[in-house]
């Protein structure tokens, strides 16, 4: 592969009902603030890559509505929908095929619509949506199944939503800034068992933006580049009952391509951060297993170990995570960029030190039926 | 320009999408739906090639992007894979909470069928054994909720 780059980020705040801005305010935002990040201006931006969802935005073909706050007029100018990894996985490939940078922003209001009606809008017609599965019910068949397998408690779940809440007192960007312990996660209304509210993801309002670069227009950018060492997504079954829902096995295989791609043999040495999609406390050590840091059924000890804590060998979520803030699609190119900010040792008071490769992840579909794996790195 | 929203209620519009839709079941899925209306049974398919037995049946294998070929009439009981109790009401949902949704691998299948348990919800575990019960056929129309749920055995 090429050498391509990541030389400017933006995001918002996240928040609900972020009522002082539209959808394209906040494209525009993050779109502006990303090419500033960058010292680069809308003639230097080659094409551009929108990320939306109909669904979310209410209204069709919703990517057409935000080209003009995106800075893409007269550009070339396409979208994805899906989770930001998967927009920015799209973006860096029309950089590998031969435009020299690409922005791609993504943006949610997911507080405007209903959230219960929206995902369980990603459920086939026929069989699943009728019986009004949507994405908290169905996630609570995965992390049941989990603790089945390999005899996990609501407890190993709850540390994750501690852990990951306190990192997100550390993120200025964060919606959610908690104090919470075991016991608040524990006796936290129950929604579908074993999921209690402090176990789900809140529904945040925000946009964000990266702009990716070949090698060739790196040095245009006045930025620390963040180098793309390797990327894969890969995806499982559609219909729940088809897959085995305790093993994310395309995060697996996906995970493995894009170590290969970046020569890591041994993740767990050669990787200092993760920022991954938690939208549940469960996901995160069941990820970290998918991922090959552990073995299966091993994720919530790396926690109990302390390797996934700021001062552990791998931090996972310094920003607080999915948990801390989960604008859709949007949260999983917060992942990248928060990659990015640790990368460049901008990180504030979330920084993890001397960090050198990361991994951001994201996630499409029901109980992350696709994952998308980038390894992102200070050096080539 | 914030300043003053602050003070205010911001100016909103309520949706008004609402897209009738009919979904062709295809002719894999009307025959399922109609084994349920006609006969209270659950059918699959074998995949020719795997073995796999799927339900809901469908027309193609994915894992070997074949046609699935026979049709398999599984039992309407079967085991709970998993199962989740919700607690929280929506419009959405076909019943009054609480209520479970759990993945049942009917025998002779392969794979799981996601569907309701409004009963013994304090007896729901993994490996549980449970039964269809159809509604009454004046009722059933050739739909999912033909099979108005699963019961504890
Ligand atoms: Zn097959």
């Amino acid at each position: 592969m090429d050498n391509i780059a990541i030389v400017g980020v933006a995001q918002t705040k996240y928040a609900k009902r972020k009522k002082d801005k539209t959808c394209a305010d906040l494209v525009f935002d993050v779109t502006r603030a990303a090419m500033e990040d960058a010292g680069l201006t809308l003639g230097d931006v080659d094409n551009v890559v929108t990320v939306s969802n109909d669904f979310i935005d209410g209204r069709t073909i919703s990517s057409m509505a935000v080209g003009d706050a995106a800075g893409a007029h007269d550009k070339n100018i396409s979208t994805v929908e899906g989770d930001g990894t998967f927009g920015a996985l799209y973006g860096a490939m029309r950089t590998l095929g031969g435009f020299g940078t690409t922005l791609v922003v993504t943006h949610a209001k997911g507080s405007e619509g209903d959230v219960r009606f929206i995902t369980n809008g990603m459920f086939d017609p026929i069989y699943q949506r009728l019986l009004g599965l949507e994405s908290i019910s169905s996630s609570a068949l995965q992390a049941r199944m989990y603790m089945d397998r390999y005899g996990l408690t609501e407890e190993d779940f709850a540390r994750v939503s501690v852990k990951n809440h306190a990192n997100g007192k550390n993120n200025p960007f964060a919606h959610l800034q908690l104090d919470v312990t075991v016991d608040d996660v524990m006796n936290s209304e129950k929604l579908a068992d074993p999921l209690k509210k402090l176990d789900c993801s809140p529904v945040s309002d925000g946009a964000a933006a990266i702009i990716i670069a070949n090698e060739s227009h790196v040095k245009k950018a006045k930025t620390k580049p963040v180098w793309v060492r390797g990327m894969a997504h890969c995806s499982d079954a559609y219909l729940l009952g088809d897959r085995d829902l305790a093993v994310p096995q395309s995060l697996a295989a996906a995970s493995k391509k894009a170590y290969t791609m970046a020569g890591i043999s041994d993740p767990l040495k050669s990787i200092d951060l993760v920022e991954l999609y938690d939208a549940f406390s469960y996901m995160e050590p069941m990820w970290l297993e998918g991922m090959g840091f552990c073995e299966a059924g091993k994720g919530a000890r790396l926690l109990d170990q302390g390797v996934t804590a700021m001062s552990g060998g791998l931090p996972v979520n310094p920003s607080g995570g999915v948990l801390s803030s989960h604008a859709m699609l949007v949260a999983g190119l917060a992942r990248i960029i928060e990659s990015v900010l640790q990368l460049r040792g901008e990180a504030g008071q979330r920084q993890v030190e001397n960090a050198k490769t990361a991994l951001a992840h994201g996630i499409n579909g029901a109980c992350g039926q696709a994952h998308c794996v980038w390894i992102l790195g200070n050096q080539k | 320009m914030e300043k003053w929203l602050e003070q205010v209620e911001p100016l909103t519009f309520k949706g008004q999408i609402a897209v009738p839709y009919t979904w062709w079941a295809g002719e894999t899925g009307s025959l399922f739906l109609m084994g349920l209306r006609d006969k209270e049974t659950i059918m699959g398919c074998r995949c020719n090639s795997c073995g796999t037995v799927y339900v809901p049946p469908r027309r193609t294998c994915a894992q070997c992007f074949t046609d699935t070929g026979e049709w398999v009439q599984l039992s309407n009981e079967g085991t709970v894979q998993s199962y989740t109790v919700v607690r929280f009401s929506h419009p959405l949902q076909p019943v009054e909470v609480p209520f479970a949704y759990a993945m049942i691998q009917l025998d002779g299948a392969d794979v799981s069928l996601v569907h309701l348990i409004k009963k013994d919800l304090d007896k729901l575990e993994k490996g549980v054994r449970v039964r269809a019960c159809f509604k009454e056929k004046s009722e059933r129309k050739g739909h999912i909720l033909d099979i108005d749920g699963f019961e504890i055995i």
